[in-house]
């Protein structure tokens, strides 16, 4: 148990130890500590960013989405009106037209019963001056009375 | 000393045990088992470390990198805590000083005959395994820390401040004589606390191992397992008080009052 050399030994080991330790040890060990703590000091403050920048985000995309359904409302409301304008113009055309079929319609029944009456007018003198005729032809001398039968003719004409 | 180590009985079972294994005559011999398991451990420190150095990556550490990083860490919390100045050396040199401490004391934990068995097996008559249980690794451990401390209060504070802290403080210099007393107590007292302070534990811590050793056998595990247990808490303290002294000396060392 007495001190000897044996100090001596140890002394120089322990200076060997500390050394070593001191040039490769310590260093690269506490360098990648050193650098993992920025890392992570540096993630952290990335992800605090990138909250930052996606609130802005949402923010902005609010703001977006609402000018969207504004100007959607504006343009339904538009097109609404629109719509209404054209179903009234429609009806607008289509009175328009009815009207216009109606006269057409009109004026080819008159047309059609005048035609009809001229028909009828004829056939009527036609058979007015047969029945006369025939009449005439059993009473009357068809020379004595030729004046009168073509003033008849004439009238019915 | 190897006289006494040939009594009988358990005196002679105690005495081989905390027999070293000498080589030479009076102060220039050597204690060959402390030499050779301080310098394995040493190596076993340097080898783990350096491997985990040679892999650290500032990315995803693996295991082997979590660990040392820790010890790292915790090391390094420790000097930040007492110590303000600059120094490259403070905190590698608590490391070494943790981990070869804790390594030399972990001995202890071995069963007290296997290591000298394996060794009268190969012919060697005396085996002490646990260095800290040797006055020389202690001591050779706390005079390189109080080296230091000499050197650094030089350094930091030139011959004449501290020639000037030894003599005018803490009584001013009417006191001088007496100053110079306390102060160099003071700092004498700092290398022998440290060194009988580890020897001491762990010499008793030793001794009850071969006590209980002593026991018959199945009483053994009965005492021996609570005070292994024990004892993992007395080897990492006493590793963390040698280690956190040698901060605060050293830091005290840089001090200028």
């Amino acid at each position: 148990m007495s001190i000897n050399a044996t100090l001596i030994g140890q002394m120089i080991t322990f200076a060997l130890l500390v050394w070593f330790t001191m040039k490769y040890i310590w260093p690269p060990l506490f360098d990648s500590l050193e650098e993992r703590k920025k890392k992570i000091a540096d993630g952290l403050a990335a992800a605090e960013k990138g909250q930052e920048s996606m609130q802005l985000a949402e923010k902005k995309a609010k703001g977006v989405l609402k000018e969207a359904k504004e100007q959607s409302s504006e343009i339904v409301n538009l097109a609404q009106k629109r719509a209404n304008e054209l179903v009234e113009a429609s009806k607008d055309t289509a009175k328009k037209e009815g009207e216009r079929l109606i006269q057409v319609a009109k004026a080819q029944i008159e047309q059609e019963r005048q035609q009809a009456k001229e028909t009828l007018r004829k056939e009527v003198s036609a058979l007015a001056l047969q029945a006369a005729e025939q009449i005439l032809s059993a009473e009357i001398d068809k020379t004595k009375h030729q004046d009168l039968l073509s003033k008849i003719s004439n009238q019915l004409g | 000393m190897a006289t006494e180590a040939h009594a009988e009985g358990a005196t002679g079972y105690i005495i081989h045990h905390l027999t070293s294994l000498t080589v030479g005559e009076g102060f220039w011999s050597l204690n060959l088992d402390t030499l050779f398991f301080s310098v394995v451990l040493g190596a076993l420190f340097i080898w783990f470390f350096k491997m985990a150095a040679d892999r650290a990556t500032a990315g995803v550490p693996g295991l082997v990198q979590n660990f040392v990083e820790m010890l790292i860490e915790f090391v390094d919390t420790q000097v930040k805590d007492s110590f303000h100045g600059k120094n490259k050396l403070i905190s590698p040199l608590a490391l070494t000083i943790f981990c070869w401490v804790f390594l030399w004391n972990f001995m202890d934990l071995f069963p007290v005959d296997i290591l000298p068995l394996i060794g009268s097996l190969m012919g060697i008559e005396y085996l002490r395994v646990v260095p800290s249980t040797d006055l020389n690794a202690t001591f050779a451990m706390s005079i390189s820390v109080f080296c230091l401390i000499i050197f650094y209060s030089i350094k930091v504070k030139g011959p004449w401040g501290f020639a000037k802290e030894l003599m005018f403080q803490p009584f001013g210099p009417w006191l001088l004589p007496f100053n110079l007393l306390l102060k160099l107590v003071e700092e004498i007292a700092k290398p022998i606390s440290l060194a009988l302070r580890l020897f001491g534990n762990l010499y008793a811590g030793e001794l009850i191992f071969i006590l209980i050793a002593l026991l018959p056998c199945y009483l053994q595990p009965v005492l021996s397992f609570p005070w292994a247990i024990f004892h993992i808490l007395i080897i990492t303290l006493q590793a963390f008080i040698f280690m956190v002294l040698t901060i605060v000396y050293l830091s005290m060392a840089h001090e200028d009052h």
